[in-house]
């Protein structure tokens, strides 16, 4: 009941975004509100609705092989959820690959459940009331390291070689438009129309930003996205091409931006504008 | 012989070490990796990871290339600018500014053709347009600041047609050259800011 109060809410505050027109005066009248009804919110947070869907699809035997979860190693060992998020990515060594909470996630959807991949990746960002499986899964599993500091292993070599790689990518200029992540991720101060834009290159709370308050709670739309969403969109509007789900650049670029992010406090599954 | 080769394998191994030659084999991973996971959706085709002299250029140098580099690309970027046909530089303010007000244009959620100039993203130009960005510097009173002359107007349309002729690693994109704006939006937008009437300049 609480929670279905709380959607409604924030749907009518969604709704009442979108229809703002797109001026500074009431873009800053609409951050004061928005601050303030996350402040409400984070008492019941929204996102908790996909946190007990997760847990339920975490726990219960599905897909082909008709089996849970519960044996799924996010790098803690076997079933070991509590604490796995702020750690990820990380190296896996039966993949041999740097692998990012939901693509983990995924991959043992596969491998103990028998999902494939092609299905898993057909429509992997919520919509409306759709919400894909993974996410809802992710945002159990980030909710597990809820006020845990962010400590994304750098041990491994191919953990050192991964935020390497990462780094290129985030640096990589391309496109009809020149453009890297760098362009607006890699300085301080910028903004975009009235938004403000985190410098990810700067260790610590700016990078952090990267991480923190995802899986989110979107009120444009009403819907919970995860980094996968974010990171998505990001190349959309550097005028990429579209990369895979789950695919080892999004590992590669979460790795850099969360090696960055080490040592900040993950809150737990958040809200987004 | 054998002496020198030994000598250039040690100091590749060195630079490595120090970062450049290390820099350089972890982007060609990364490059690897990219053109493997990135597929083509809508008009953002997969060629589009593949990088001209200039973004290679201003990759590997972190956008601070070496001056003689810089100027030969720079006179390359602004030898393939078209000049208007008629030899106009001015179009209309008021088309201009729904073209620097559009945030639309080249992405995969885009139509081919539907792109406008995402001005206000990065500058500051009308007064009555407060939702601006800081990426790029105020343009706010270009015209009027700079003078309405026939050298500014040029200037001004070049600039937009392919900014990296006048500084190579700029965060500009080159609208001209990527073929987002056609010849008319251009001088629109160059109107927008050199036209007495436009609000830029009021």
């Amino acid at each position: 009941m609480r929670h279905a109060l709380v959607l409604c809410a924030a749907a009518g505050l969604a709704a009442g975004l979108a229809g703002q027109p797109a001026v500074a005066q009431s873009d800053d009248r609409t951050a004061a509100e928005f601050d303030k009804f996350r402040e409400v919110l984070e008492e019941a947070n929204p996102a908790e609705l996909w946190e007990l869907k997760g847990e339920e699809l975490w726990k219960t035997r599905r897909g082909p092989k008709n089996a849970s979860l519960e044996q799924c190693d996010l790098g803690l060992g076997p079933g070991v959820v509590k604490g796995a998020y702020v750690q990820m990515p990380r190296y896996f060594a039966d993949t041999g690959k740097v692998m990012d909470a939901e693509q983990r996630i995924v991959h043992c959807m596969i491998t103990l459940q028998g999902f494939k991949y092609e299905e898993l990746a057909k429509a992997p960002f919520s919509r409306g009331n759709y919400t894909p499986d993974p996410v809802s899964i992710v945002t159990y599993v980030a909710a597990q390291s809820r006020e845990m500091k962010i400590a994304v292993p750098q041990s491994h070599p191919k953990e050192r070689e991964t935020y390497e790689i990462g780094k290129q990518i985030f640096y990589y200029r391309a496109g009809p438009w020149d453009f890297s992540c760098a362009s607006c991720h890699g300085e301080d101060g910028l903004r975009i129309r009235t938004q403000n834009l985190p410098n990810f290159t700067k260790p610590g709370a700016q990078a952090a930003r990267s991480f923190i308050g995802w899986p989110g709670y979107r009120m444009t739309g009403g819907v919970m996205h995860s980094l996968q969403w974010r990171m998505n969109d990001c190349f959309r509007q550097q005028r990429f091409p579209e990369p895979g789900y789950a695919s080892d650049t999004i590992a590669a670029l979460l790795t850099y931006m969360g090696v960055n992010s080490n040592g900040e406090l993950y809150r737990g599954p958040g809200i987004k504008r | 012989m054998r002496k020198a080769i030994v000598f250039a394998g040690v100091a590749a191994v060195a630079a490595g070490c120090a970062g450049m030659g290390g820099e350089m084999a972890y982007r060609e991973q990364a490059v690897g990796i990219m053109k493997r996971d990135f597929h083509a959706r809508g008009m953002a085709t997969v060629d589009r990871l593949n990088q001209d002299e200039l973004q290679r250029v201003c990759t590997q140098y972190n956008n601070k290339p070496p001056a003689d580099v810089e100027k030969r690309l720079e006179a390359a970027q602004l030898a393939a600018i078209k000049a208007p046909a008629d030899g106009k530089y001015m179009g209309d303010w008021k088309r201009g500014q729904r073209i620097a007000s559009s945030g639309r244009g080249m992405t995969w959620s885009d139509k081919p053709g539907a792109a406008g100039g995402s001005c206000y993203n990065c500058h500051q130009l009308s007064p009555q347009q407060p939702s601006f960005g800081t990426i790029g510097p105020s343009l706010r009173g270009f015209g009027k600041t700079r003078g309405y002359t026939a050298e500014m107007q040029k200037y001004a349309y070049e600039r937009i047609y392919n900014s990296k002729a006048f500084s190579l690693c700029s965060t500009m994109p080159r609208f001209g050259h990527s073929g987002t704006l056609n010849e008319q939006q251009i001088k629109d937008v160059v109107a927008y800011l050199m036209d007495p009437a436009s609000p830029v300049n009021r």
